[in-house]
């Protein structure tokens, strides 16, 4: 079954040794960090509420919050774009940029267009991308996917990283040593040229106002700023869901962003423009609306909530799912608990119908999500729809599963079956039980005595030592 | 019909199923929970606050008690790094120009000029002690964006009258002037990608100073 | 008090000598315990596997058997949160049946976790046990999130005599059960399972104990499979246990 997916990626992870340690590094110094600087705001409740509030208040008259974007966009001198789906939105920008007659780009925040696949189809239109960030530079050069949504070559070591920019810096990466410094600097020299060579930057965004139309990106490293400022020309994409109606919003979201994600107070350095100014930045702005999948979570009363999330990536870093399996066991540049619901409402069930089920429901997700997106409950939802699109199938009907199911769901519902079968299962059971326990079941329980014994059913279950006593009496 | 009519069609349509039989609707928007929206501490206690920030963010800082001071302190620290070539913003006040550099004023300098100059000066439109952010955004002796991103550099006067405490205090001002290009720093760029090792400096000025003036301030215009 | 109790299907069959613990408290207590008819299942293997129709079917059962009790007393921190949590979800997603999530909510508020009971109902700390072992306390993912119980348990087990209690380092991370998830998909379940006994371990403590059956399944078959020598006991058969007539 389409489970073996996750499940296969995950066991892979789980061999390797070397990326478990990374990740436990990066996952427990970052939630050492989070949990720090979000204790120390005595409003952080009333934040995280407010946050949810917004967004949950937003998504209900969403048509409203874009037309008002789209008028203030175009108002302060950008153009508004509308695409329905990946293809759209990948067509809309490499028209743009074919306009300007270029023949590479520097892109900045790349999670959206990594979702609509652009890179690719920049490339089939003879147009070179450059990822800045250095984490996705670094995922780019080596051809790979991205593992953590904000670490994401964390997969990666120094000299791993040191070979791909020898290779592929040309002279900034001559003689270079694996020191992260040495690393650094050679990308700054190395994308300083591009920064200031390039004509059109393309942008992912991480909040626009409604009521202003102004753009957030949030960053650490400065390219961003280097992509927003210097090029003549910015095209940014950004979900439906990440519009804001008011400029006040903000204040709610510049707080719970950076202390969710990074454990900083403040991120060093945030980004807000409206439309263009003259004199200052690109002279051309693009935003490009996508829906791409979004309006049918939003059309969807239980998942609906995912349309909240801020990409923080704190859920990741308190997922022991996650922790263990790894980013590529997720196969998406979504992964951990908002990529396990996300992705199979944007890729679909058929394509992604495992992910659901790659969790505890731990809910621990959910305890620290600083708009408390109930991500538990929408798996659980999301494997109602895996289970409800097998059941449309005669082969999905007779499945083990689904018999099982059956089968235990008459048995709960009737008493006396419910006995009989208590009383049939501890005489079967006698063959596979020793010492009181069974160390070993058939398939597909087999999963379960990969490394646990199973309990033998006792003599007596509760309800026959309930009737004995009363009977006793 | 349009990608716009398209998508606005779909996503009415999404949000306005109502609820089955008898369930209760879905709760309208609702107020807010109060979050805070000014800091609640005495100016000093604000100060004492946003400086031990730049501490932690390791920025060398100043404090100076009156605008008088800004020129000796600028050229002090000035030599103190060999720095001998900075850009102004054109509206620079006379008084913060320090002596015995070179003054580049921004008159539309192209990239690669502001790229090759070491250095920069100028004001800010805010700082928020709770983060320890210095917010620009394009006003009076900031320049553009540009500016105060190629070069390696940034020295940067801020007022004591132009210190907020949280974050809402600093949207509610910015807010006056939406439109301008603004730039939040706080604490240097910063990179944590190879193996989680912090390594400080990426892009933009990979050093920042601050002088502080805490006494008679600059008057506000915003 | 009069209690009901919903014993749960995994206590029923594979642990009935938690629910004989849960009695023996309750009425060491004072309390009056019935065990209603017909009761089978709370329905969360049904709902958290995605076959929600078949979790609607046994809502509807408990509703049904436990519409006038006083009190519902339940032994299980997983099963009390999927009542809590997930029956007004049910009723209102699933069912979409208004009189069922009318009936939802006006049995939740008296369904009880064994210890919530204790703790917050009762206001006990101390239920009088004798316990003379080294233990160690593995809070629930549901007991901590779903629940808030806190501290709570701790409290009982802190004020049974001769009871040596240990804390469990890492003690809010998930102990890889989550039902389904524990058999599709094993590895990344054994791999939470391997950390969970590696601290059980290092507490040098012969029993771990929590308030859920279904998390010390799992986490004495690991133990058991690994030939440890640790064992694990439910909370209640703790708080059963007296000077007089000590258990296991
Ligand atoms: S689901 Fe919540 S915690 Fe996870 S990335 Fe989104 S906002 Fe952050």
């Amino acid at each position: 079954m389409s489970n073996a997916t996750f499940t296969s990626r995950a066991a892979k992870s789980l061999r390797n040794s070397q990326l478990r340690r990374n990740i436990n590094k990066a996952t427990t110094t970052i939630r050492g960090k989070t949990a720090r600087v979000t204790a120390e705001l005595p409003d952080w409740e009333a934040l995280r509420l407010a946050g949810r509030e917004i967004k949950r208040s937003t998504l209900a008259e969403l048509d409203k919050h874009l037309i008002a974007l789209e008028e203030s966009v175009t108002r302060a001198g950008g153009t508004v774009h509308w695409a329905r789906d990946a293809a759209e939105a990948r067509e809309i920008v490499v028209r743009l940029t074919k306009a300007h007659n270029t023949d590479q780009v520097i892109k900045i925040k790349s999670m959206t267009t990594d979702e609509i696949e652009l890179n690719p189809a920049l490339e089939g239109a003879g147009i070179r991308p450059y990822e800045t960030d250095l984490a996705d530079m670094i995922v780019q050069m080596g051809r790979e996917k991205p593992s953590h949504l904000l670490v994401p070559a964390i997969h990666k070591n120094r000299v791993e990283i040191r070979d791909l920019f020898r290779d592929q810096m040309g002279s900034h990466g001559e003689g270079l040593s694996d020191r992260p410094t040495d690393l650094t600097k050679a990308a700054r020299a190395y994308l300083r040229d591009k920064f200031l060579e390039t004509r059109v930057a393309i942008s992912g965004a991480n909040f626009a106002v409604a009521e202003t139309g102004s753009v957030v990106v949030v960053e650490s490293e400065g390219n961003g700023r280097m992509c927003l400022t210097l090029p003549d020309v910015l095209i940014s994409i950004m979900g439906i869901e990440k519009v804001l109606p008011r400029w006040q919003d903000l204040e709610v979201f510049l707080q719970l962003l950076p202390r969710a994600a990074t454990g900083e107070r403040m991120n060093p350095y945030t980004s807000i423009w409206t439309g263009t100014v003259p004199g200052d930045g690109p002279r051309e702005f693009h935003l490009v609306l996508l829906d791409n999948g979004r309006s049918k979570i939003l059309a969807d009363e239980v998942s609906r909530e995912t349309l909240h999330c801020i990409r923080c990536s704190r859920c990741l870093n308190v997922c022991p799912v996650y922790e263990r399996a790894g980013g590529h066991a997720y196969d998406s540049m979504y992964q951990g608990p908002i990529g396990a619901i996300v992705t199979p409402q944007l890729k679909g069930l058929e394509e992604a119908g495992s992910l659901p089920y790659a969790s505890s429901l731990c809910g621990a997700c959910h305890e620290v999500c600083p708009v408390k997106i109930n991500i538990p409950q929408i798996l659980v939802h999301l494997r109602g729809k895996v289970v409800e699109s097998k059941r449309e199938t005669a082969l999905g009907k007779l499945s083990g599963e689904n018999m099982a199911m059956q089968v235990a769901s008459r048995l709960f519902n009737n008493q006396q079956a419910l006995e009989w079968s208590l009383w049939a299962g501890r005489l079967g059971q006698k063959l596979l039980t020793r010492d009181g326990v069974m160390p070993w079941l058939p398939p597909p329980l087999s999963g379960w005595t990969l490394s646990r014994d199973f309990p033998a059913l006792p003599e007596q279950s509760f309800r026959d030592w309930w009737k004995q006593r009363e009977n006793g009496k | 019909m349009s990608s716009r009519d398209i998508m606005l069609a779909t996503i009415r349509h999404a949000i306005s199923r109502p609820a089955p039989d008898g369930l209760p609707a879905v709760p309208p928007p609702g107020d807010l929970p109060a979050y805070r929206r000014r800091l609640d501490a005495t100016g000093p206690e604000i100060v004492d606050r946003f400086l031990e920030r730049l501490r932690d963010y390791n920025v060398h800082v100043e404090v100076l008690d009156s605008e008088a001071a800004v020129i000796a302190a600028a050229t002090a620290r000035l030599a103190a790094l060999g720095l001998d070539r900075l850009v102004i913003p054109a509206d620079l006040p006379a008084a913060w120009r320090p002596a015995g550099v070179t003054l580049v004023e921004d008159q539309a300098l192209d990239h690669q000029t502001l790229n090759a100059i070491p250095g920069a000066l100028t004001g800010a439109a805010l700082a928020i002690a709770e983060t320890g952010s210095i917010v620009l955004d394009g006003g009076r002796h900031q320049g553009r964006r540009a500016l105060t991103l190629l070069p390696d550099y940034h020295l940067c006067v801020v007022f004591a009258g132009q210190l907020v405490g949280l974050v809402p205090e600093a949207m509610d001002q910015l807010g006056r002037h939406p439109a301008r290009p603004i730039t939040f720093f706080s604490g240097p760029s910063a990179t944590a990608d190879i193996e989680l090792d912090r390594v400080v400096g990426v892009h933009g000025p990979r050093t920042l100073d601050v002088l502080f003036v805490t006494g008679p301030t600059q008057p506000r215009e915003f | 008090m009069r209690v009901s109790l919903f014993i749960t299907c995994i206590n029923d069959s594979l642990y009935p000598h938690t629910g004989q613990a849960v009695v023996r408290v309750l009425e060491r207590l004072g309390h009056e315990v019935v065990f209603p008819e017909g009761q089978s299942c709370c329905g969360q293997m049904h709902h958290n596997s995605g076959y929600a129709p078949e979790a609607v079917a046994m809502v509807r059962q408990f509703v049904e058997i436990f519409r006038e009790a006083e009190v519902v007393v339940v032994p299980s921190t997983s099963c009390t949160a999927m009542i809590r949590t997930q029956y007004p979800h049910l009723a209102r997603h699933v069912a979409k049946d208004a009189a069922l999530l009318e009936a939802v909510e006006a049995l939740v508020p008296r369904v009880w976790e064994f210890s919530e009971f204790l703790t917050r109902k009762l206001g006990l700390t101390d239920v009088g046990a004798y316990y003379p072992h080294r233990v160690t306390y593995h809070s629930s993912c549901n007991s901590l999130r779903s629940l808030g119980l806190g501290d709570g348990p701790l409290t009982l087990l802190r004020h049974v005599r001769g009871l040596d209690l240990v804390e469990l380092p890492n003690n809010t991370e998930c102990c890889g059960f989550g039902g389904t998830f524990a058999v599709k998909n094993a590895e990344t379940s054994t791999a939470m399972l391997t950390d969970k006994m590696r601290h059980i371990l290092s507490t040098n403590a012969e029993i771990c104990t929590a308030g859920d059956n279904s998390c010390l399944m799992h986490i004495g078959g690991g133990l058991s499979r690994q030939r440890t020598g640790v064992r694990t006991v439910h909370l209640a058969q703790i708080l059963a246990s007296t000077a007089e007539a000590p258990l296991a």
